[in-house]
């Protein structure tokens, strides 16, 4: 671990004032950013605390619900509105790494942490992500668990976190304050895809900052699941996962939420199979059909072929998980 | 596509000049350079109070330190173990304000203020925390290694005070690996302890 | 009194609070001891062409960037056939990625990680081989094939020509991936020269072993050079032998003349400190229609390293498993630029019955027969190999008492043929054998005039209950609770002992603590029945016993005194023995192997290829078990190691850098809590009077045999598909099934 400096804003203008200074890394929950530090992938000069900052409240409303960003995972995932209401942020949260993780690990760091590519985490291997122009030694190396959407020829890195695929399919909505102001980007546009500069990973501006995630009511929140597929029974990223929200009325689907985890270079939104559910009756064959779909367009390499025919299967599991046989 | 062949040299110089969001903060459009480490700051060093296992302790502690190395090497409090330091193995559990976290991901200089109990603080002087006898009577260790973090995991656990049969026992304490195999005598111990054996 | 054979571990108290201290956990004498950091190749083979240590030089704290410039000399040539003599920064070769190239040496942990990473490597390439051979095309035979004690083939009868005539064939290869010990506790060592004296508190599951390799490295005497390891965080073999940072450290600390801390980080363990190898494994089993064995083909290639020679002897169980008059086994190795692999939890034994078992259970679909049943035609009631009876073998009895607590009969023999709702449930057994070491140890023991008793021995406890046994025994020989025996081990300053490895530690050096006590026992005996003050004055100490911390009369036993009185009358401040004792002549007599069968039920998610094991019972004969809880949980542990072996260890390499690709302990995945359901063991009496003096075999490799070829023929049962390729991922199976 190379030096740096710590230090604390005294409020949030401070923060984003201290944040925005080059070579600076915020450190929330720090169960990513320790891991990079000690890797010696991240080397910044200052980090600035947020702790302190007052952004660590869960709101429920019937607009529907706020975290804020330095809420620790476990909290969310205990609360017994999340749990009643949102079952799929539970879940997807449950499922994340260990519950010491979860008691530090944060709203706003599980959304922006790294990818879990060990050729990124490995200062001794080339990685267009960590250190651009160097290539990506996953391409034609051991990419079992890579991404099969979003890659490009400089990189094909997993998404790493449960909790964005949940928040993808729910329209998640994140809330910035930055050196520029304040604005509002949807989760969907959070993530970047990384195409010819995959070290850039989000759209947040220097010095930017995650003060919350909003989630909108919706008549399928409630009825909503995720389902992770792992080697492992527990504490093991996803090898495929799939988040899923349903609002049926008489046999019928109003409404479907869906995206996957494990598969993408971003958290994947499954719009495809969204508009296949809509209209259509909740059964068996619509739930098949569903899964089928959620493979269009995927790109696997050699070793993470498997990812195809596992994502239709984990797709069409959590569709009927949530759906109800028929 | 090919692999050049790399210095380590290059590499650090190339990875100290990439952006990318960490926590919560943003890269930016573009990366910005990093100036070289060969003029790194000197780091301050933090003056931090923990209370810790009851007491209140003062450190004096580069901002890099974890809080599992401040207590391994600087308070020689080596009950709690490194085994991955990554976050990866759960041996360095602790509780913070009463909560179950890994040391190991903790930056120490980050806890004025904060209160720490560790293994060495557990038992009630002479009196072994009820984890403690039963992990003894159900021979829930075998090397020992990961056993504070299994024994600080479990107290978390309880705590945290959900209903505990022995599949969800499980599933709560996948973060702590055992090695040695001794997981379903750690689900016994920890059935007993919480009073459900 | 608790029985004594199910006692809790006399080290447990230590354990559960945090007292037990593991290598990294000692500061010296003076509290100067410095931080060392490994620095490794980020290439697989070549020169270093420069190495620029002067950044890292500049952080503050660095006392010295060691590297095979300023390294101090060793002597390679008299550490001993068992100590890699390679990386030890003594030129500037490079045989593998991940190798040792400089240590980074600073007062403080920080300093030195943030020094190590500041060091500038430089190389000249050469071409590395990296991926090993997949048939004998390119392989070598091994030099020195377990230590030279045997051949690397064996055949009996016509092999050959009897699987070229067999009704039924079997003939398929198996494939086992490199796999990590990772035990808990990192590798540490701690080195302190007192002049010409080297202290050295280590890591360690030999620590004469470490000696012997000091000394040699170093040019001293044996006794100027003390191992200290009272408590081991798991080794499972990767702490066996005298790995290169163990010197590096004792370099380290010389170089600077100070004391100095080396802990490898766990990416390091990775490339350090051995693994199990990769084989790949030719299996051809020929039987008749009635299921009886006519030939048995193993031939096995083992990964090895590019600068030293290890082989993973896959085929030894095949050799003696079954009878079967046609018998050949050939052991082979392929080069790679890789570090030198190492024995790993029944070495030999954990991949090559994989292979062997997973055969067998083909063979006894392809006969439509039931798998115990094949097994129990083949009965071997000697060993055929070594034309040699047994001295003990309760194989029959686990098959049947393993069979009859998991309910083997409710198998349905058809494949797919049993569910619970969608899963696809599997039920499948294998076999499990491991020999039986042995080796010479000594040990001292001390009764002392307050009634305790102290046992003095070298050996090592790494989690096998080693003190408890120990004390256990003074415990039983001199009449004392367990509270008042102390045990003391993991130093070379004890009595010699054997490396803890190979499941010999309690075969090895009970014998020698037995015969301690038998002397310290006698010698108390006679000096009570010859002290005129003595209750016990004038009787044969043959008529004496010991019991509750006193002496006393067999035929009357509330006539005797404790052995404080007796002490204390005597003016004697303790009586001492020695013990030592050597295998005899059962080995030229016997072939000593202990036995077990395997049962596992698995569930496989139908869609999404999950496997997870929902029950376990394994039935092992092994001699006398000295302590039934600390046993249990030994067996329970190495069934446990299986099941990681099984579903999903594998260690990736990269295939063109030669570098692993998941050294991490988020990447390799050993089996967490939510992985393991109840195992049931069942431990099959045995007595067996030939192997050693207590009859004890040795658990603590035996119950890792045979689990993974149990699981993959469950999931064979569950899914029809065979698994032919460790570990069983969802990413193997999802093809096969249902969608």
């Amino acid at each position: 671990m190379q030096p740096f400096a710590l230090e604390q804003g005294r409020d949030i203008a401070d923060t984003i004032r201290r944040g925005r200074m080059p070579g600076t890394d915020y450190i929330a929950g720090g169960t990513d950013l320790v891991q990079l530090l000690k890797d010696d992938v991240r080397r910044p000069r200052r980090l600035v605390d947020l702790e302190g900052l007052d952004l660590d409240q869960i709101t429920v409303t019937p607009q529907g619900l706020r975290l804020g960003a330095m809420t620790r995972m476990s909290e969310v995932a205990d609360h017994p509105a999340v749990i009643r209401d949102y079952p799929v942020i539970s879940q997807a949260l449950l499922a994340s790494a260990a519950p010491q993780i979860r008691n530090l690990g944060t709203i706003g760091g599980n959304l922006l942490q790294r990818t879990r590519c060990t050729y990124f985490r490995d200062t001794a291997s080339p990685c267009n992500k960590r250190s651009p122009g160097t290539g990506c030694a996953a391409i034609e190396g051991v990419h079992r668990t890579h991404a099969i959407f979003g890659g490009s020829r400089q990189c094909i890195a997993t998404h790493a976190s449960d909790l964005a695929v949940a928040l993808v399919a729910l329209d998640a909505v994140v809330h910035l304050s930055g050196p520029n102001g304040a604005r509002d980007v949807r989760l969907t546009e959070l993530h970047l895809m990384p195409n010819d500069h995959p070290d850039i990973e989000t759209v947040l501006h220097p010095g930017e900052l995650i003060l919350a995630v909003s989630v909108p009511a919706g008549a399928w929140t409630r009825r909503s699941s995720y389902l992770k597929v792992r080697d492992r029974a527990s504490f093991e990223f996803a090898l495929t996962s799939a988040a899923v929200a349903l609002d049926i009325q008489d046999g019928k689907i109003r409404a479907a939420r869906v995206a996957a985890g494990g598969v993408g270079t971003k958290p994947w939104r499954l719009p495809a199979v969204e508009q296949a559910l809509v209209g259509a009756p909740a059964t068996t064959a619509t739930w098949q059909r569903g899964g089928r779909l959620a493979t269009a367009g995927a790109m696997p390499l050699r070793d993470n072929r498997f990812k195809v025919r596992l994502l239709r299967a984990t797709v069409t599991r959590a569709l009927e998980q949530v759906g109800g046989e028929a | 596509m090919t692999i050049r062949n790399f210095t380590r040299r290059e590499f650090l110089r190339d990875t100290a000049a990439t952006g990318g969001a960490a926590a919560i903060a943003g890269s930016g459009g573009k990366a910005w350079a990093v100036p070289a480490a060969a003029d790194p700051p000197v780091p301050t060093q933090h003056r931090v109070t923990i209370r810790l296992n009851g007491t209140e302790r003062a450190l004096q502690l580069d901002p890099r330190t974890s809080l599992l190395d401040a207590l391994r090497e600087q308070l020689y409090l080596t009950g709690t173990k490194k085994g991955c330091d990554m976050g990866a193995c759960g041996a360095c559990t602790v509780l913070l304000d009463g909560k179950r976290v890994n040391a190991c991901l903790v930056l120490a200089a980050r806890l004025d203020g904060r209160e720490v109990k560790t293994i060495e603080g557990l038992a009630d002087g002479d009196q072994l925390h009820p984890l403690q006898a039963a992990f003894i009577e159900h021979d829930g260790f075998q090397c020992g290694y990961c056993t504070p973090g299994q024994i600080m995991s479990a107290a978390g656990l309880l705590n945290e005070g959900r209903p505990l049969d022995e599949h969800s026992i499980r599933e709560w304490m996948s973060g702590n690996i055992c090695r040695c195999g001794a997981y379903p005598n750690i689900v016994s111990a920890i059935r007993q302890a919480s009073g459900r054996a | 009194m608790i029985p004594i054979t199910t006692a809790s571990r006399v080290d447990g108290r230590l354990k559960v609070t945090g007292g037990a201290r593991y290598a990294a956990e000692f500061a010296p004498a003076q509290d100067n001891v410095l931080h060392a950091v490994l620095v490794q190749s980020t290439i697989a083979a070549g020169r270093v062409a420069s190495i620029d240590t002067a950044r890292a030089k500049q952080v503050p704290g660095v006392v010295a960037i060691m590297t095979h410039e300023n390294a101090p000399r060793i002597d390679l040539g008299k550490a001993g056939d068992m100590t890699p003599g390679f990386p030890l920064l003594q030129d500037d070769r490079v045989m593998f990625n991940g190798q040792h190239l400089a240590v980074a040496i600073a007062t403080s942990f920080e300093a030195a990680q943030q020094a190590a990473q500041l060091v500038e490597l430089h190389y000249n390439r050469d071409e590395a081989t990296l991926l090993m051979s997949d048939n004998p095309t390119g392989t070598s035979v091994p030099q020195r094939f377990r230590n030279g004690m045997r051949p690397p083939a064996s055949t009996r009868g016509t092999p050959q020509a009897s699987f070229d005539a067999a009704a039924v064939k079997i003939d398929q290869i198996y494939r086992t991936p490199i796999e990590h010990h990772n035990p808990m506790e990192p590798h540490a060592t701690l080195a302190e020269w007192q002049g010409d004296r080297l202290l050295v508190h280590n890591a360690s599951q030999s620590v004469f072993g470490n000696r012997k390799a000091l000394a040699g490295f170093f040019g001293l005497p044996e006794d100027n050079v003390r191992i200290v390891s009272p408590f081991v965080g798991g080794g499972f073999g990767s702490k066996g032998v005298s790995w290169p940072h163990i010197t590096l450290a004792a370099m380290a600390a010389k170089l600077v003349g100070q004391p100095v801390k080396l802990v490898l980080t766990r990416r390091q363990m990775f490339t350090s400190n051995g693994y199990r190898p990769k084989t790949v494994q030719h299996v051809r089993l020929g039987a008749d229609r009635d299921g009886r064995l006519t030939a048995v083909l193993h031939d096995g290639i083992s990964q090895n390293s590019a600068y030293g020679e290890f082989s993973e002897p896959v085929g030894l169980a095949s050799e003696m498993l079954y009878s079967c008059p046609n018998v050949a086994v050939t052991h082979r190795l392929s080069k790679v630029n890789q570090g030198l692999p190492t024995f790993m939890r029944a070495p030999g034994e954990a991949s090559g019955v994989y292979a062997l078992e997973s055969a067998m259970d083909e063979l006894a679909w392809a006969l439509g027969m039931d798998p115990i049943e094949l097994r129990l035609k083949n009965y071997a009631d000697r060993d055929e190999h070594e034309d040699k009876p047994f001295s003990s073998k309760t194989l029959r009895a686990c098959y049947e008492q393993g069979a009859a607590a998991f309910d083997w009969k409710r198998r349905v023999a058809q494949p797919r043929s049993m569910r619970d709702g969608r899963l696809l449930i599997g039920l499948g057994m294998a076999t499990a054998t491991y020999p039986v070491n042995r080796s010479e140890a000594a040990a001292k023991v001390r009764l002392q005039a307050d009634g305790t008793a102290i046992v003095r021995c070298g050996s090592q406890d790494i989690g096998t209950g080693t003190y408890t046994v120990m004390a256990q025994l003074v415990g039983e020989h001199l009449g004392l609770p367990l509270d008042r025996v102390r045990a003391e081990l993991g130093d070379t300053a004890l009595p010699q002992a054997p490396v803890s490895g190979g499941s010999q530690s309690v075969a090895s050096i009970s014998p020698a603590i037995r015969e301690a006590c038998l002397a310290v026992r006698a010698q108390t005996l006679q000096l009570a029945a010859g002290d005129p003050a003595s209750p016990l004055h004038g009787l044969d100490p043959e008529e004496l016993d010991v019991a509750d911390g006193r002496i006393l009369q067999s035929a009357e036993k509330s006539r005797g005194e404790t052995y404080q009185a007796l002490l204390a009358r005597q003016g004697r401040a303790a009586i001492e023995a020695d013990g030592s004792a050597k295998p005899g002549e059962e080995k030229q007599k016997f072939s000593m192997h202990s036995f077990g069968a395997q049962f596992v039920e698995v569930a496989v998610d139908p869609d999404l290829g999950e496997v997870r094991v929902r029950r376990h019972v394994g039935a092992f004969a092994a001699g006398r078990i000295m302590n039934a809880k600390t046993g249990r949980s030994q067996m329970i542990g190495g069934i446990v190691f299986g099941m990681g072996m099984a579903l999903t260890e594998a260690t990736e390499v990269d295939p063109r850098s030669g570098r692993v690709t998941n050294a991490t302990m988020a990447d390799y995945l050993v089996p967490v809590h939510l992985d393991v359901p109840e195992i049931e063991v069942i431990m099959v009496a045995e007595q067996d009077d030939a192997v050693n003096p207590l009859g004890a075999k040795g658990i603590g490799e035996l119950p890792t045999v045979g689990t993974a070829a149990a699981i993959a023929n469950a999931v064979y049962h569950a899914t029809g598909q065979r698994i032919r390729d460790l570990p069983i991922r969802p990413d193997k199976l999802i093809d096969g099934l249902s969608i």
